[in-house]
């Protein structure tokens, strides 16, 4: 409760307790609570919190592509359906290396936290390499379907397909720009608190990312190759 | 190397656009010339351009709209007078001019005009009314206003540069798509909007964010000043809105560009589809843009006439309820393709029951203003106008959402003047009642209320004029987007309301008279105190302009009207409040990264449209270098000293206390 | 002297020549009437209570702290919630009873009216009598006619105010629409969904004629010569407005429904004019 708080922690709030980034280094955090009654919300919470609302309005992005790519299943024109081209063996693959790279992305969170430099580098490094496996496969996939002119101009089903899980793809992509960018701002300044407020939302970025890749995994390849 | 970019792009055979963009391009020249050799270059880079003050970047959104409402309603000009010589004969606008002006007309009200006014009133007042220093995240804030006025900039190039849409201003396939449009209009409409509406949608998150996580202490939700509440819900909007939008046209691009089939009604495609789609987004917006409306009138309502907002509670309720049921209706935007009876009859019930809210709050504002003391300054007379015109404008949104009645009037002028009567009465009414109300807090001196109630008087009867002629026009069967007519009995209304627009035209003029005879007279109309109105919420609790970091110390919010219940306070004592122990404050530093990413991002944008890949690549790269180097900063803060924060804290409270006797010695004697 | 009187009030719709629009319009009436009822006490009340609560008037009662009263609120919501739950069901039923695709009652047999909007032309097919007509509409008074609308390229809406209900129409697809003229009458249409640069144009006047006198235009029109076939159709399709109407004594069996199939190549469409496809042609 923090109406219960401690005679200590009334004095800070009568002071100022905005503190937008108060502390010896001007990165550092606020003491107040932040519970509506407590004054605004320290500037981790405000971060991670507003990077929250982001990925939300991302979400609703990805729920367009998907709402189009269910009207769209059934327009497959002449060109091929959906169990046609689904090569399952390589989404398997490309899902695991996705899941495996938020696992390791959990172990650069949990390393950043712990201030511990070459297990946050190498757990990024191993997150980088799977991402990047992950986007070369379904690039292969791409590839492979446009030689076989099954490219996304074929049918609206394929420009749908295309969309929904380019823009995946795109985001994974960007997601790798972002954490090499981490990785070198950790190795050149350290872990400092602004920066290390970025790398939380880079995490959550990448996992809300896997979340996405579920549901692209089970509603198009899935149940695409089941009809 | 520049791609579809020749000389034949520039309209050198057209009088009419080549001198309006030759008239544009010299005032824009002129000033940026007369910046520069008076020296203010250094001054606006500073102060402005990098701004990352909530303030500033408020009152950049405004000015950005104010201009850009002025180039809108030189499109409704050009319509209304096209559409007064067009009986029986061509008019002086072929129809391949006329619809770019339709379709800008759309364009820049909606999205350079209404938007960027009513984001640019809660940037500024929400963090004031919170009783906090600056919104969530400042430079982001910076961005995106910059984006915003990149849309703004690109769409006034296609002025000179090319075409802009010829498809009216939601660009439906399969008018839009590349075999029916192959023109750059439409590029220019699709890339202008992704741009600004990165922006809108940071800005959303950001202001959202701002509202859940800072408040001052004490201020819970039942405390928030009831714009904050509608701020909140418009956001939300934009967040759960906006996304749809941008996926939207990103599928009509992919059409466009790479021969997908979305939308194109081949192979599959379906351009039902984006109607759906598109007015997913749409009717939400039109809610993104009335609810902070709503809100500057429950403030302004509440602060003339000297009482709190009746029933407060029910109307938070009638917002949030607002806001839910704007995702529901989207469907009556076609009730007139077939859907059949019980679709429609759905859809058509969830419009009209936004009305009831609706409803609540004319009747609670109406209520507010019983028992008052009624002071009908500027501000207060845009907010009764709404309320006498825009019941109008919601019984003809029920009258449309009934379906048998939708099935004559959809697309005719009477659809025209309901969404105008919504559009002007909420949000043009309520951006004036705004700019109005908060202009002295911005600039430290009150607006000429002479030329305000002129520009009222001659705003509103014009208005009634043009779209009272308009509805008649729809019940006459005439439909809209026409370019030239030959029905006798249109005649005299389209005359009439050419006529109606003459009238809004000197309504204009007084609003710009008003500014420039204000500025000139600043020192008689000068804002001491910081409360110029006798306002109740905290943003009236500090000084005009307020400093740097808005409130010396936060204050403490202990209900409702934070700000209404320190002053009763101060007058019961015969003195102000104790004065906070002063600490230094740490303020973010300006940065030009707003500016730089929207210069990028317009580069982007330009090449996009005309095909020029490198350049678009270049721009994606120095977007990219841009954030890195902000990334790479060192210093993100400055310190304020402690000593510097009471030297401004207490000239204000000398002359608040100066005030404050002064109303004593008035009351007693 | 006779086409200046028909012109007056031609496109009125509160002025109905047909069951579908004189039951929307009254419709129309009936809604204004219960909303003015509402919104006009409410009009007057702001402008009574701005001007008597305002700071001048001494005999005002100032009540500063009044903000919240029940029983207001109990009112503010039900006579919204009144009005709407009452239109709300005219709504209802009206959607159902005035759907576009429900049958007229008549004791006649609807005829039969396929529509494709071209670019900047109106072609009616009666697939029944095997003729076509570009331009105007021929149809026989107080006889229900059923509408099966599609387009040629880009969206269109097909409209007679004097009849009622409009609707579009959407290349791949069918909307349809059941109409009847009340009595003879000459009255006009026009498209309502903007298609492009000629679209100002899409207007064509509708004959509501007597069985004799259709019967008789029938005959002339399948006298013309002139066959609708995929060849003189794409010539229609492409984009530019037409002075005169004109008709076609026979139709390619299936046209319509290849036009729906997409089998008939789409019409060309509006766009393709201009300089290098950058911008529009100069001069008017």
């Amino acid at each position: 409760m923090s109406g219960a708080a401690s005679p200590a922690s009334v004095t800070v709030l009568r002071g100022d307790p905005y503190h937008l980034g108060h502390s010896r280094d001007g990165h550092g955090e606020s003491r107040a609570t932040g519970r509506g009654t407590g004054g605004p919300s320290p500037k981790r919470i405000i971060v991670a919190y507003g990077f929250w609302i982001f990925i939300l309005s991302d979400i609703v992005m990805f729920a367009s592509f998907f709402a189009s790519y269910a009207v769209l299943q059934g327009g497959v024109s002449d060109g091929p359906t959906g169990p046609e081209i689904f090569d399952l063996s390589r989404i398997a693959i490309e899902t695991a290396l996705l899941l495996l790279s938020s696992f390791t992305c959990g172990m650069a969170s949990l390393a950043l936290s712990a201030r511990r430099m070459l297990l946050f580098q190498t757990a990024m490094a191993v997150t980088f390499c799977l991402g990047a496996g992950f986007v070369a496969l379904e690039a292969m996939e791409f590839y492979d379907l446009i030689q076989r002119n099954a490219g996304p101009s074929r049918s609206a089903f394929l420009s749908s397909f295309f969309t929904l899980v380019g823009c995946h793809g795109l985001h994974v992509s960007i997601g790798l720009l972002w954490l090499l960018t981490m990785m070198a701002q950790v190795l050149a300044k350290g872990f400092r608190s602004d920066i290390v407020r970025r790398t939380l939302c880079f995490a959550l970025f990448w996992h809300a990312l896997d979340i996405v890749w579920v549901g692209v995994f089970s509603v198009v390849y899935l149940m695409g190759s089941i009809t | 190397m520049l791609g579809k970019l020749t000389l034949s792009a520039i309209p050198l055979d057209q009088p009419v656009p080549l001198v309006a963009g030759a008239v544009v391009a010299l005032i824009v020249l002129g000033v940026i010339a007369w910046v520069v050799i008076a020296g203010h270059l250094p001054y606006l880079w500073r102060e402005w351009i990098t701004s990352v003050d909530h303030k500033r970047i408020g009152a950049m959104y405004c000015i950005l709209a104010l201009v850009m409402l002025i180039r809108g309603f030189s499109d409704a000009i050009l319509m209304r007078s096209q559409h007064a010589v067009a009986y029986k004969a061509g008019g002086y606008l072929p129809p391949e001019h006329y619809d770019q002006i339709f379709s800008a007309h759309g364009v820049i009200m909606i999205f350079f005009g209404a938007m960027p006014f009513m984001i640019g009133l809660m940037n500024f007042a929400v963090p004031l009314q919170l009783g906090v220093r600056d919104v969530a995240f400042p430079t982001l804030n910076s961005v995106s206003f910059w984006l915003t006025a990149s849309g703004a900039l690109l769409v006034n190039v296609s002025l000179v540069v090319g075409e802009f849409a010829r498809t009216g201003w939601w660009p439906a396939p399969p008018l839009s798509e590349v075999t029916y449009s192959p023109g750059v209009g439409v590029d220019y409409y699709l890339w202008a909007i992704q741009i600004s509406g990165v922006g809108t949608l940071l800005s959303g998150v950001n202001l959202v964010t701002t509202i859940l996580k800072m408040r001052a202490p004490g201020m819970s939700y039942l405390r928030m000043p009831m714009f904050c509440w509608t701020a909140l819900a418009s956001n939300l909007l934009i967040i759960a809105a906006f996304p749809i939008l941008t996926a939207t046209l990103a599928m009509l691009i992919l059409d466009r560009y790479l021969g997908f089939h979305f939308f194109t009604d081949s192979h599959g495609g379906n351009s039902m589809m984006f109607m759906n789609l598109f007015w997913a987004w749409g009717h939400p917006e039109v809610y993104i843009l009335a609810l902070p409306a709503y809100g500057v009138f429950s403030e302004v309502i509440s602060t003339f006439s000297g009482k709190p907002l009746f029933a407060y509670r029910s109307m938070v309720m009638a917002t949030m309820a607002i806001f839910i049921l704007s995702f529901m209706v989207w469907l009556h935007h076609f009730f007139t393709m077939g859907p059949g009876g019980d679709v429609n009859g759905v859809f058509a019930i969830t419009s009209m029951i936004i009305a009831v809210p609706t409803g609540v709050k004319i009747f609670d504002w109406l209520f507010t203003m019983y028992g008052g003391r009624v002071r009908l300054t500027t501000a207060m007379l845009w907010s009764l106008g709404f309320m006498v015109t825009f019941v109008v404008g919601g019984a003809t949104g029920v009258l449309l959402a009934i379906p048998p009645a939708d099935f004559v009037l959809h697309n005719s002028m009477f659809l025209v003047a309901h969404f105008h009567n919504v559009m002007v009465s909420a949000v043009l009414f309520g951006a004036f009642a705004g700019y109005t109300y908060w202009f002295p807090k911005a600039f430290g001196f009150r607006l000429d209320e002479w030329w305000g109630k002129a520009a009222f008087w001659f705003g509103i009867t014009g208005f009634v004029i043009v779209f009272g002629c308009f509805y008649w026009l729809g019940l006459l069967g005439m439909t809209r987007r026409m370019q030239h007519y030959d029905v006798a009995d249109w005649r005299p209304w389209i005359l009439i309301s050419a006529f109606g627009v003459v009238v809004m035209f000197v309504g204009l003029v007084c609003q710009v008279v008003q500014l420039v005879v204000s500025i000139r007279r600043r020192d008689s109309l000068r804002d001491v105190t910081g409360d110029p109105w006798d306002g109740r919420s905290l943003e009236w609790a500090t000084a005009s302009p307020p400093p740097v970091f808005n409130f010396a110390a936060l204050p403490e919010v202990h209900g409702e009207e934070a700000y209404w219940a320190i002053k009763s306070r101060a007058r019961e004592q015969m003195r102000l409040r104790e004065e906070p122990a002063y600490e230094p404050i740490e303020m973010p530093l300006n940065s030009p990264t707003g500016f730089i990413c929207a210069f990028f991002s317009t580069l982007i944008g330009f090449a996009m449209i005309w095909y020029i890949w490198w350049l678009a690549a270049a721009g994606f790269l120095g977007a990219f270098v841009t954030f890195v180097v902000f990334a790479w900063r060192d210093t993100v803060e400055y310190e304020i000293p402690a000593s510097e924060v009471a030297k401004v804290n207490r000239a204000n409270r000398s002359t608040r206390l100066e005030a404050l006797h002064g109303a004593g010695q008035r009351r007693a004697a | 002297m006779l086409p200046l009187l028909c012109g007056c009030q031609q496109h009125n719709i509160l002025d109905a020549k047909g069951p579908v629009g004189a039951a929307e319009a009254n419709i129309l009436i009936i809604a204004t009437i219960i909303m003015l009822a509402i919104i006009v006490p409410t009009m007057i009340a702001t402008v009574v209570f701005a001007l008597w609560y305002r700071e001048a008037n001494p005999r005002a009662r100032y009540r500063p702290d009044w903000a919240f009263s029940g029983r207001i609120e109990l009112v503010v919501w039900s006579v919204p919630l009144l009005t709407i739950t009452f239109l709300g069901a005219i709504a209802w039923i009206g959607a159902h009873r005035l759907d576009p695709a429900t049958p007229l009652d008549s004791d006649k047999k609807p005829l039969e009216v396929q529509v494709v909007s071209l670019d900047w032309k109106w072609l009616f097919l009666y697939p029944e009598a095997g003729v076509a007509s570009v331009n105007e509409l021929v149809v026989p008074a107080a006889t229900p006619v059923r509408f099966r609308l599609t387009s040629s390229s880009v969206w269109n809406s097909f409209f007679v105010p004097k009849l009622g209900s409009m609707i579009y129409t959407m290349r791949g697809m069918v909307t349809t629409l059941n109409l009847m003229a009340d009595q003879e009458g000459e009255l006009r249409g026009l498209s309502t969904h903007f298609s492009g640069d000629g679209f100002s144009d899409m207007h064509f006047p509708v004959r509501a004629v007597s069985d004799a006198a259709f019967a008789d235009w029938v005959k002339g029109a399948q006298g013309s010569g002139a066959t609708l076939d995929r060849a003189s159709y794409a010539e229609l399709a492409k984009p530019g407005t037409l002075d005169a109407p004109r008709s076609f004594g026979s139709i390619e069996p299936g046209l319509f429904d290849g036009i729906v199939a997409q089998t008939v190549p789409p019409g060309p469409g509006p766009g393709g004019s201009g300089v290098e496809g950058v911008r529009p042609k100069g001069g008017s």
